[in-house]
């Protein structure tokens, strides 16, 4: 008897007994049953009920270590970086772990909202670690290095104190101190039904449709100052060259170039995510390399090492290999960046 | 002039535009009473008629006469190479491309506003887009961590619940299992929470694209949601809320409104536009939630977990949430409201000449289909209706046109869009006094166009 039958003939054995909801197996030989191996694998999720929440411990001294090694290139040191991401850590002040509000949100001469200012859930932050970070190689860290990077987090944020060690227990009287934790609100109308905010909410504006006369005149309060009309490139070839409209030249246009050059070879491939020319990033800065390589025939050999990957010699974090770059534009990269990489 | 009117490039087209318009072919120049007596045979009529047609071009006997320089363009009189020679053959281009024309209409990103490309958003060419479809390979981008290459075969979707009073049984699909569910195909737009978040405090931004481009519109296929939390054996009636999750790096999740998913809106999604969905949108699975900010339609879909309490993740609980004058943040702001914008003609464009245009646009909710969309010319003192072009489908894009004869004085452009529901778009004003200016999020006040007497579109705000 196939399987469709066989349920079927469940169904119609316990369908009296049987919520309506329940409607198993709809398709005969679709999908199969989940092993509880593969949920395990994939049920990486920590709610705010902690649940999901794995054992493990880290202490603030060992997170710092661990935030040095592989965090604090994009974040700096004490998560206070806005080079590559929005802050981190900052803003947040002592009365705040008492109130639950964070003072500074309030504040117009305070415009920078770092992660600790907003967040009013420290599972939040256990979660996103743990599946995406480091960005580069996200879900490499073990649990008990995602307990130790969130700890010296709280305590940059002044949440908790140079000796503590947060474990799957502590985490919890962390979260009664979150420095934001009350600082949500579901009282709007833009989810679908009022299961947050208990009751329904009308939307927060109400225009009507005046067809004439609707106001006395216009109020103009802000318009593109002429420096900004540039700023995003020439926008006459940004618009078709017939039609009802022409875009206006804001820029010389670029030279059209006959093929890609190096640097935008390397940003296709995502060299740059990484790298940058003249600043270490994740990896070394493309000029440190033509420094340390001046005067060597090093070619063949770092394109080696792109393709293949490698670690140690610019410091712990590992240069994963590049398969999908094709040969004719490694060599390039790899010739221009010897060469100095010229930004231009 | 490195800023300003291309003066050459205008002036080019200005006089184009006057040369196709007045050299007019002699044709229609029978009336419906010469063309019965043609009819019937009187051929003297028609010689008749052409000599009067040639007169009225404007040379009288002098146009006969000057038969070695007639009057036309040589648009028409001499023709093109792709007149008289043979063309390429089929099959050329086995992914047919666009003209080598259209070099104009591409994604961008905005400069400035993220520091990493693999972090970042690209921004749909909205300014030169006809209907309400997006080419797949103009669709916005907005990727957290980079987009990925999946090899569909190797790609699974589970589906489980937080215990098993949500779902009885915990299955795991492949593209194989779900290409042979029955499929639904849907049009829908999608649209950042961040889209126009620029604009919130002040004019930031030149044009359309970096105004209003974090917004596309697809036809997707895949299979409702609901049908295969069905197959699995969920309890509705205790479900409260579901969790999506990508494969990629991030391994995005959202917490999705289980309303969208039992009304059988949300779509397991492969296909956009008839073909596979496009790498950068998820390929080979997305989440699609109709009327909901694009975060929450989770690409690379790999896990659907059934639970009641929400998620509180990252995307929800640090990002897209909207900050409120009084310090509170708005979380779980999920539904896209009522919004609209012209197209064109709009910012960084420049008209051609006075005269006839059309100020088409675009409208869209999250609640339902656009019943209306009104059109300003002066910066909202009077308005008039614009016509709203079919399809017109619910949570979906739909296109506005209206006729406008531009005097060559100033004019100040808005469009006011209404939804099913009787909500109103709101302008600037309404807005702020609400939500203040520091939200990022959900901005969907009436977008202003200011038409100068020279021509030039450019950006403006308006209370």
């Amino acid at each position: 008897m196939s399987r469709f039958f066989k349920s079927l003939a469940l169904a119609l054995l316990l369908g009296a007994s049987m919520p309506a909801a329940f409607a198993l197996d709809d398709f005969a030989a679709v999908g199969r049953p989940a092993t509880p191996a593969e949920i395990k694998a994939w049920d990486i999720d920590v709610g705010p009920d902690f649940a999901g929440l794995p054992q493990g411990s880290g202490s603030v001294e060992q997170g710092q270590a661990v935030f040095e090694e592989k965090c604090a290139v994009c974040h700096g040191s004490f998560g206070e970086s806005n080079k590559v991401f929005s802050p981190l850590v900052g803003g947040v002040e002592k009365g705040d772990l008492v109130t639950g509000h964070v003072a500074a949100l309030l504040r117009k001469d305070f415009p920078a909202r770092t992660t600790f200012m907003k967040v009013a859930t420290v599972s939040t932050l256990f979660d996103y670690i743990r599946r995406a970070m480091p960005w580069n190689a996200p879900k490499s860290l073990n649990n008990d290095q995602v307990y130790a990077v969130l700890a010296y987090l709280l305590n940059l944020s002044d949440i908790v104190t140079d000796d503590f060690v947060l474990n799957d227990r502590t985490i919890r009287d962390v979260q009664k101190i979150m420095p934001n934790r009350n600082g949500m609100t579901y009282e709007h109308s833009m989810w679908p039904s009022p299961v947050f905010s208990g009751k329904p909410v009308k939307p927060d504006t109400a225009n009507t449709a005046c067809m004439s006369k609707c106001k006395a005149a216009p109020e103009l309060v802000s318009s593109l100052p002429d420096y900004a009309l540039s700023s995003h490139g020439n926008l006459a070839e940004q618009n078709r060259s017939f039609g009802e409209v022409r875009g206006r030249k804001t820029a010389e246009s670029a030279p059209v170039a006959e093929k890609p050059t190096p640097l935008k070879i390397a940003e296709t491939a995502g060299c740059l995510g990484c790298h940058a020319i003249n600043a270490k990033g994740v990896g070394p800065a493309y000029a440190e390399v033509a420094a340390k390589y001046k005067g060597e025939n090093a070619s063949a050999r770092l394109v080696a090492k792109i393709r293949g990957g490698g670690a140690g010699v610019w410091g712990d974090v590992a240069m994963p290999a590049q398969e999908d770059i094709k040969d004719a534009d490694l060599q390039a990269v790899v010739a221009w960046v010897l060469a100095g990489a010229a930004e231009k | 002039m490195a800023i300003g009117l291309d003066d050459d490039a205008l002036t080019r087209a200005r006089f184009d535009t006057l040369q196709a318009r007045i050299r007019k072919a002699p044709e229609n120049f029978l009336d419906a009473g010469m063309i019965l007596e043609v009819g019937r045979g009187r051929r003297d009529v028609l010689r008749g008629a052409f000599v009067a047609a040639l007169a009225a071009l404007g040379g009288s006997a002098r146009a006969v006469a000057e038969e070695a320089k007639p009057a036309g363009e040589d648009a028409i009189l001499k023709l093109p190479p792709w007149s008289t020679s043979l063309g390429r053959p089929v099959a050329a281009t086995p992914y047919g491309m666009p003209s080598k024309y259209e070099t104009a209409m591409l994604r961008r990103q905005s400069p400035g506003l993220t520091q990493v490309a693999a972090s970042s958003v690209s921004f749909m060419p909205l300014q030169g887009m006809f209907g309400i479809i997006t080419p797949s390979g103009l669709h916005f981008e907005r990727h957290h961590q980079g987009w990925q290459e999946i090899d569909p075969s190797q790609h699974r979707l589970m589906v489980h619940g937080s215990s098993d009073e949500f779902v009885r049984k915990a299955k795991v699909y492949t593209l194989d299992d779900l290409m042979r569910i029955p499929s639904v195909s849907r049009m829908h737009f999608i649209e950042c929470g961040a889209n126009t978040g620029m604009e919130w405090g002040n004019v930031a931004v030149p044009t359309v694209q970096y105004t209003h481009g974090m917004l596309s519109c697809s036809e997707f296929t895949g299979v409702p949601l609901r049908t295969l939390l069905e197959d699995c054996g969920v309890d509705l009636k205790k479900a409260k809320f579901v969790l999506a999750e990508g494969a990629d790096g991030s391994s995005m999740t959202r917490t999705i409104p289980i309303e969208l998913v039992t009304s059988g809106e949300a779509i397991v999604a492969y296909g956009q536009n008839g073909e596979m969905l496009r790498p950068e949108n998820g390929y080979p699975l997305r989440l699609v939630v109709p009327g909901v900010q694009g975060v929450s339609w989770v690409k690379w879909l790999r896990r659907i977990k059934v639970g009641d309490q929400p998620w509180a993740t990252k995307d929800e609980a640090v990002h897209y949430m909207d900050l409120m004058p009084d310090g509170q943040h708005r979380q779980y702001t999920s539904i896209q409201e009522c919004k609209s914008v012209i197209t064109s003609p709009s910012g960084g464009q420049t008209l051609l000449d006075k005269g006839s245009y059309n100020v088409t646009g675009l409208a869209w909710s999250g609640r339902g289909k656009i019943s209306r969309v009104d059109v300003s010319f002066d910066g909202g003192v009077n308005w008039v209706g614009a016509q709203l072009q079919t399809p017109v489908l619910p949570k979906c894009l739909t296109r506005f046109n209206v006729g406008w004869i531009w005097d060559g004085g100033p004019a100040l452009l808005q469009s006011r869009a209404m939804d099913e529901t009787g909500f109103v778009q709101p302008g600037y004003r309404q807005l702020r006094d609400v939500r203040g200016v520091r939200s990022i999020y959900h901005n969907n006040a009436i977008q202003s166009w200011k038409v100068s007497e020279s021509g030039e579109v450019g950006n403006v705000q308006i209370l």
